[in-house]
């Protein structure tokens, strides 16, 4: 009896101890992300996921409202104030890597040719130096919106396939009314939304040429390829009238309300196209051009290990990232966010790849871009200032185009001259 | 006691004056030019919030000097200015005069010339820019095309959108100068009036030799404060051209803007701080200039 | 009956010895004109209250009643729990400011304007000179500051950059003007000490720049939002434009949603503006006290 009441002190002894020790060891990291309902919900999930896994590591998520989340979080960082792990948009990668914020992705746990393999190409853009510095969980392309209704009403059998299928059915769907005002565009323009996505990454390479040279420092759009490209998207208006800028005020204002027939947009749209009750739309991949290529823009928001995490935080931080890039991860934040996953093993499955709304876009991930851009709007706003030199100003492409390429190259310049 | 009784009166009022100033002084030194005078002298350097500051001496100035945007957005700054003070100035005052006058329902017709100022602004620019459409959907258009007028292209045109821009800002500000300018005129003693009716002045003399000159210091409130108010004109401008801040073609994009996107979207602190003191510079002087010519003589 | 039937106005006395008809007919156009003015004033708010009744589908139909009215939208903000602790803070921040603003601003307007002394007007133009800096370039030196004394997340880092304000002091400073030195001295020689007949002689006279005062900054601290949003971590803390400004991101914005907050933020403001105008209508009957 005594021998198995001093075993019974033992044990509970030595578990009581471990259980002590163990809770010692317990690590907090801490995680920012941007504030969107569904977002927050889908990292409340993961980090459940994770914990329960890891029982020694507590992830505390802290979340902003998005306004200035880009300011809150370079204010924060330098005054001390930082996270373990951070979002940050892809954009922000350089900016990060030069103020020593972040730290690269230790290439044992992510061994960049496993990585280059198992995600999309895309996301080779956040290589840099030879290992990563971030990597998505859920990534963004664009596809074309189409009102069903509008289609039926016309006798259109479906999306267009071809950039000039595009023009011919935006055509169809073009309405006016007595005194020869635009009541109803073919398909909505806007270089203030995607479409300077659509211009630099999809336009441009299907008219033959590569929107920028040595890795986006160069732009190179301001020749053969790109006053095709240029003129195919003015041309829209211009030339053949089946679009109006600034018609109802924003593209997607002009598809919600029904009165547009086509209208380019990313998967982030889906969302607030649901809620929009009797409005039947479908997607399709972008239009190909007549040779066949095609080619889209996917951008994304990524996570990484901020330089502030050390010694155990930083062990607990990779493996949060480990879990948070895994294909369980990116299935969940598919199902609760919408967003697209990463990694083809995920992307493409039989499930996803062929969902109805999801697949187009999920499809266009094999063959999408990625910008690398100094200073987004800014860069949008030349494209955005080409267009209306044209439309309002009257001013011939070329010059419009050339105009625009040296503007965008200032930019760049002095973003790459130290 | 004896130290107290050797200051004269005019010390003592020093005195008081200067403790009644303390701590007030000493709160906008702390919060107001301490952080004016950081952005002085980072103004001098380069700096992208995230690196250290680096001195760049004159660079960012003599940038401001080549930046043809800069020009066109200093310009865009004065037409603010100079639109938009008489304007408002002379609306809110007829309004204000007259409302003064006004006993039926006097507090509900008040309330709704100043609901537009308690509004968020953000909302309110999404209202007109849909006001600004063209035909079918904007109402403006609809108007103009039921008397047969030719329609005008409000927003997406380099020289109506500063003025269509405009328009809501003066909206929005008319109740509260109209506030301002009951106040003053409530504050002018009846005794005056008395006086004049007295004298069997007329009502034009009463206005131009009694109420307006009583206004005075009211009228250099008004005037120079909103002269502060549109050359710092951002959030109106920014919100009524959301999808192409300040445009089209930067017509409509004032200096706080350029100030704005320089330093959220461009990160390029010092050049923003450089455009920072060339607007301080501005409004100082011109609101010197200001007090100085409304000053009694 | 309110004051202003007590106050004589111009028109009454002058046009008494005109026919009464003429009197009233002049006095409707302007009433009616007046009123339409206000009518086309409030035009953009009653669209903004029509699209927070609307259904999302419903926003871009641009009509003023909508098909299918629906108070989903404020059920949906006002059910957010968040919103209520918003609320709070708004309130509470708005109220101190307020009564800071009104204390101090025309404390310093009034000694820049009553006392003379070598000095002041440098200091009037110091302090004027604060409203030349754009709020955007102010708001990281005082996020620094924040950080180093600990002030972030909290009340105290939401309000002291607005506790006094150069618009107040330059305001109350015009408005003392307009009080009488003969007053003052006055009290003087009836021995009142300088604060005494600051507070108990120079301030009632101007009640209708404090009540003026009073709204405007309850105003804008209400709708203050960069430094609130720069300044607070958690969303405990922040207060309502902030708070409802989480209800967009980068791609989707339900303008359904920001018009309901506009609409339930204007009511606020719209009770202190009530409230205090009434002291800007009483004015100042000074019947026989200036000489």
């Amino acid at each position: 009896m005594t021998n198995k009441f001093k075993a019974f002190v033992l044990g509970s002894a030595i578990s009581a101890a471990t259980l002590a020790a163990s809770t010692a060891q317990a690590v907090e990291i801490e995680y920012w992300q941007y504030f969107f309902d569904a977002r927050v919900s889908a990292m409340e999930q993961l980090i459940e996921n994770f914990e329960a896994a890891n029982p020694d590591i507590t992830v505390k998520m802290t979340h902003f409202p998005y306004a200035d989340y880009r300011t809150k979080v370079a204010a924060a960082i330098p005054a001390g104030e930082g996270p373990d792990v951070v979002q940050l948009f892809y954009g922000w990668l350089n900016d990060y890597v030069d103020a020593e914020l972040i730290q690269p992705l230790p290439s044992d746990v992510f061994a960049p040719d496993r990585i280059d393999a198992e995600f999309f190409p895309m996301v080779q853009a956040m290589k840099d130096g030879g290992h990563y510095w971030a990597l998505p969980t859920a990534v963004r392309s664009l596809a074309l919106f189409y009102n069903e209704r509008l289609f039926e009403d016309a006798g259109i059998d479906g999306p267009p396939a071809t950039l000039d299928e595009l023009v011919e059915i935006a055509g169809k769907l073009t309405q006016h009314d007595g005194a020869g005002n635009i009541t109803q565009v073919g398909i909505t323009t806007g270089m203030n939304a995607q479409d300077h996505h659509w211009f630099r990454e999809v336009l441009v390479r299907q008219f033959g040429g590569e929107p920028y040279a040595d890795n986006y420092q160069t732009v190179n759009y301001n020749n053969d390829a790109g006053m095709a490209a240029a003129a195919f998207y003015t041309g829209l208006e211009q030339e053949h009238g089946v679009t109006a800028a600034g018609f109802m005020d924003e593209p997607q204002a002009a598809f919600k309300a029904g009165m547009a027939g086509m209208h380019i947009d990313g998967s982030f749209r889906i969302g607030s196209l649901n809620k929009i009750r009797g409005l039947r739309w479908g997607v399709a991949e972008l239009p190909a051009a007549s040779d066949g290529t095609q080619s889209n823009y996917s951008s994304y928001w990524v996570n990484a290990i901020t330089s502030k995490a050390e010694g155990e935080r930083y062990e607990a931080s990779v493996k949060f990232m480990e879990y948070v890039t895994s294909d369980e991860a990116m299935q969940i934040w598919l199902d609760v966010v919408g967003e697209l996953p990463a990694k083809p093993s995920v992307g493409m499955t039989e499930a996803n790849a062929n969902h109805e709304v999801y697949g187009p876009f999920i499809r266009g991930l094999a063959y999408a871009n990625t910008t690398i851009f100094a200073n987004e709007s800014a860069q949008r706003q030349v494209l955005m200032d080409m267009v209306q030199r044209v439309g309002i100003e009257d001013q011939p492409l070329s010059e419009a185009l050339a105009i625009a390429a040296e503007a965008e190259q200032d930019i760049l310049d002095e973003y790459y001259a130290d | 006691m004896p130290f107290r009784n050797s200051l004269t009166i005019r010390q003592k009022h020093i005195l008081w004056a200067w403790s009644f100033l303390a701590l007030p002084v000493l709160f906008y030194v702390v919060i107001r030019f301490y952080p004016t005078g950081n952005a002085i002298v980072l103004s001098f350097q380069n700096w992208n919030l995230l690196s250290d500051r680096t001195w760049a001496g004159a660079e960012n100035y003599i940038k401001l000097w080549n930046d043809e945007v800069f020009w066109k957005v200093f310009k865009n700054t004065f037409v603010y200015l100079l639109l938009g003070t008489p304007f408002s100035l002379v609306i809110s005052f007829f309004i204000a005069f007259h409302l003064d006058r006004v006993r039926f329902m006097h507090g509900f017709i008040r309330m709704m010339y100043f609901l537009p100022f308690m509004t968020s602004a953000v909302a309110m620019a999404w209202v007109w820019r849909w006001f600004y459409q063209p035909v079918p959907v904007g109402i403006f258009n609809n108007i103009l095309a039921t008397f047969g007028i030719p329609q005008i292209n409000f927003l997406n045109s380099t020289t109506n959108a500063l003025p269509s821009v405009l328009a809501p800002a003066v909206w929005a500000g008319l109740g509260f100068q109209v506030i301002i300018f009951m106040a003053g005129l409530r504050a002018i003693p009846t005794s005056y009036y008395e006086a004049a009716r007295i004298d069997g002045v007329s009502g034009f003399t009463i206005l131009t030799q009694i109420t307006i000159p009583l206004l005075k210091p009211t009228i250099i409130f008004i005037t120079v404060f909103s002269s502060i108010g549109f050359l710092r004109i951002f959030d109106h401008v920014f919100n009524m051209t959301t999808n192409n801040p300040g445009g089209p073609l930067n017509a409509t994009k004032p200096l706080v803007l350029m100030i704005y996107d320089t330093a959220f979207n461009g990160f390029d602190m010092g050049y923003a701080a450089a455009q920072t003191v060339v607007l301080f510079t501005v409004l100082l002087c011109v609101s010197l200039l200001q007090l100085y010519l409304l000053r009694d003589r | 009956m309110t004051a202003t039937d007590i106050r004589p106005t111009t028109d009454g006395l002058l046009t008494a010895s005109k026919t009464p008809i003429k009197r009233s007919y002049g006095q409707y156009i302007r009433w009616l004109l007046l009123f339409l003015g206000g009518i086309a004033m409030v035009m953009p708010i009653a669209w903004m209250i029509s699209t927070s009744l609307k259904w999302p589908h419903e926003v871009y139909n641009l009509k003023l009643i909508p098909d299918e009215p629906t108070i989903e939208n404020y059920t949906y903000v006002l059910e957010d729990g968040r919103f209520y602790g918003w609320f709070l803070n708004s309130i509470v921040i708005a109220m101190v400011t307020t009564i800071s603003n009104i204390l101090f601003d025309s404390l310093v307007g009034y000694t820049l304007c009553k006392f003379k002394f070598p000095g002041r007007y440098i200091i009037f133009i110091a302090i004027l000179s604060t409203l030349m800096i754009p709020t955007e370039m102010l708001v990281i030196p005082w996020y620094i500051m924040s950080q180093t004394f600990g002030w972030l997340d909290s009340y105290w880092g939401i309000m002291f950059p607005g506790l006094m304000t150069a618009f107040g002091t330059f305001l109350m400073k015009q408005f003392f003007e307009t009080v009488p030195d003969d007053f003052l001295e006055a009290a003087r020689i009836d021995g009142l000490n300088e604060l005494q007949i600051w507070w108990t002689v120079a301030m009632p006279l101007v009640k209708p720049a404090l009540a003026a005062l009073a709204i405007f900054v309850f105003l804008g601290n209400w709708t203050a939002f960069i430094w609130p949003l720069i300044v607070t971590n958690s969303p405990e803390m922040y207060t309502v434009p902030v708070g409802l400004s989480s209800f967009g991101d980068e791609a989707d914005v339900a303008w359904e949603l920001i018009m309901t907050g506009a609409a339930i933020s204007t009511i606020p403001t719209l009770i202190v503006f009530i409230v205090f105008q009434r002291f800007i209508i009483r004015g100042v009957v000074m019947a026989g006290l200036k000489g």
